[in-house]
């Protein structure tokens, strides 16, 4: 758990028990063999770097909340349909149909809360798992967008031109290349670390988790935050849908099932358990921040590009292994330490 | 002890889920400083008469009273907010969170100004471990420890400190010992008389007769949902108990079928 600064002396313990150390070590392991293999390649340079932050940006704002449910023990793997669902909503609601950009916007988030409200609907009235039940929404949103794009715009894909303040605002460039998207998700991760590490409700999310029988005993709304988590999950998949068409003035309707492979990925990475009540921000920050440097820093290596795949799967492999030797230090550290 | 008014009461409480009949004609009341121990074999309705108690489920038929008034428990809320704590068999804690955060689940104090309220990790931690310490495990140091890693007889003592500090009246403990050993049980025990001692009333869930006697002074004894004893301390004997939960058949009887 990450300690506020006031109240915390920075010790070597404290710092192992810190479960985003993991990631962090891992992400600065990558980091320093590709600044290796990069350094002619300009791996370095601030269109190098630009390239794999950009990229995280898009996949680290749907991770974390992709985080928080598994976190809460959960898993939500629609992400890859509400992308394009999001992002056909704005470019058919202010592009084909000219309307104001805030109204395509909020159409497009309304979309995204609204299949995550169906996802905890479900996953709450029913004993179906998380994972089937979004299994299906990713499938049925993903049909829905294609055949509703043809019945409106008769096309699966379309522009949109947003206005100027707009562009600047959510797909613009700035020092050198980085997107719009990257301000707005280290905006997110501030909003998301502190409601997961420091408001009472990130306790919530932990014991849901944790133990889902004791936290209804306790009072806590296990129904409504589970909904709540999902709806934030999707409407992030949602904003970053809205930013990506705004970047590239248009929208596709194809689903992007790589999304959801590259959010789950980027969260066991960040040393999230799978089986949850586990798991930190920062944690999955520096997990996108690796995944992305393999799959689009390697460009800019000597490393044979196909390789990366191969690197995703055995660091993925590699991380699981880590969180749970992790998870054994963080809870024998401290049993060893009443000894004294 | 029981001329003193409960404070809580069951008065011919049924449940039944659909055509099943779960418990019948439930009637029990413990006062302040009092342990109740609610015996009885697996599938005999304590879950059922816990969840009631702890406004998971509501009765059929019946009703509950505190402090000789009638109440509604429609919520897990409600029976929190008149003092009842539930402490189930593996304590209600999360491992991987630490002991304060643990203590101070979903009451957690913050900090901070306005809407944005922030966690005060320091204050849980140190009100979770003087309160812990207090019921006597003094080996509980560092509120940012897991409960992980801690021992079972730990965690459920933290529970219990817990359900004691804020305010409980009535403590239901779920199997506390079940899973323990000799000597955790013990402690567990030892912590059940300081809760009775600082007048809780108690309800204490268990199958282990030895257990149960250690610290009840009244006995209910539960078999297929209905109350098939009621007694005081010392006025039956431990075989006596055994026999009762093991549906009205001798221990002796069962021992001779098993041998065949």
């Amino acid at each position: 758990m990450v300690a506020p600064p006031t109240s915390t002396k920075i010790s070597f313990g404290s710092i192992m028990r810190n479960p985003a150390a993991g990631a962090f070590m891992g992400f600065a392991l990558v980091f320093i063999m590709f600044a290796i293999f990069g350094y002619q390649r300009n791996f370095l340079s601030v269109g190098g770097v630009s390239t794999w932050v950009n990229f995280a940006s898009t996949v680290g704002m749907i991770a974390i909340p992709v985080g928080f449910l598994m976190i809460a023990g959960e898993l939500d793997i629609s992400t890859g349909a509400v992308l394009p669902a999001s992002a056909m909503t704005v470019a058919i609601t202010s592009g084909y149909f000219e309307l104001p950009i805030m109204v395509g916007i909020i159409a497009a988030l309304s979309v995204g809360a609204l299949i995550g409200w169906v996802n905890g609907m479900i996953v709450t009235r029913t004993q179906v798992p998380s994972f089937i039940v979004t299994l299906a929404t990713l499938f049925a949103v993903a049909g829905l967008t294609l055949s509703l794009s043809i019945f409106f715009i008769n096309t699966t894909q379309t522009s949109l031109n947003a206005p100027e303040w707009a562009k600047a605002l959510f797909g613009g460039r700035a020092l050198g290349g980085f997107r719009s998207s990257v301000f707005w998700w280290l905006g997110m991760v501030g909003v998301f670390v502190y409601f997961l590490h420091y408001s009472p409700w990130g306790n919530w999310v932990f014991a849901l988790g944790g133990d889902q029988e004791s936290a209804r005993n306790a009072g806590i709304p296990t129904r409504r935050l589970k909904i709540a988590l999902f709806m934030l999950c999707s409407t992030s998949t949602a904003f970053a849908g809205v930013l990506q068409t705004i970047q590239f003035n248009a929208a596709t309707s194809q689903a992007n099932f790589g999304m959801i492979f590259n959010t789950i990925i980027a969260v066991v990475v960040g040393g999230a358990l799978l089986t949850g009540g586990f798991g930190t921000v920062l944690g999955i920050v520096f997990g996108t921040l690796t995944l992305s440097v393999v799959q689009q820093g390697i460009g800019y290596t000597q490393i044979d590009r196909n390789l990366s795949f191969l690197i995703i799967g055995v660091m993925l492999l590699v991380a699981v292994l880590m969180n749970e030797t992790f998870r054994k230090l963080a809870t024998n550290w401290s049993t060893s330490k009443k000894k004294k | 002890m029981s001329e003193k008014s409960p404070v809580i009461e069951l008065r011919n409480v049924d449940k039944s889920f659909g055509p099943i009949d779960v418990l019948h004609d439930i009637s029990l009341k413990v006062s302040a400083g009092e342990v109740l121990c609610l015996l009885g074999d697996n599938g005999a309705g304590k879950s059922t008469l816990i969840k009631i108690l702890a406004g998971v489920h509501q009765p059929t038929r019946g009703n509950i009273l505190m402090d000789g008034e009638e109440i509604a428990l429609n919520r897990p809320r409600d029976a929190q907010g008149r003092g009842i704590a539930t402490v189930h068999q593996f304590g209600g804690t999360y491992p991987l969170m630490s002991i304060g955060r643990n203590f101070f689940m979903g009451v957690e104090p913050t900090k901070g100004f306005g809407p944005i309220r922030v966690f005060d990790r320091k204050k849980a931690n140190q009100i979770a471990v003087e309160q812990v310490q207090s019921m006597g495990i003094t080996r509980i140091t560092d509120g940012d420890r897991l409960v992980g890693g801690l021992s079972g007889g730990e965690r459920q003592s933290l529970a219990i400190a817990r359900a004691v500090y804020f305010g409980a009246r009535v403590l239901i403990l779920d199997e506390p010992t079940a899973a323990l050993g000799v000597k955790q049980a013990a402690h567990v025990l030892k912590i059940v008389n300081e809760a009775k001692r600082r007048g809780l009333a108690v309800i204490f869930i268990t199958h282990q007769v030895m257990h149960a006697m250690a610290v009840g002074d009244h006995f209910a004894v539960l078999i297929r949902g209905s109350i098939a004893a009621d007694f005081q301390k010392g006025e039956k004997s431990r075989e006596d108990i055994s026999d009762l939960m093991a549906g009205g058949e001798s221990m002796a009887e069962l021992e001779a079928k098993i041998e065949n």
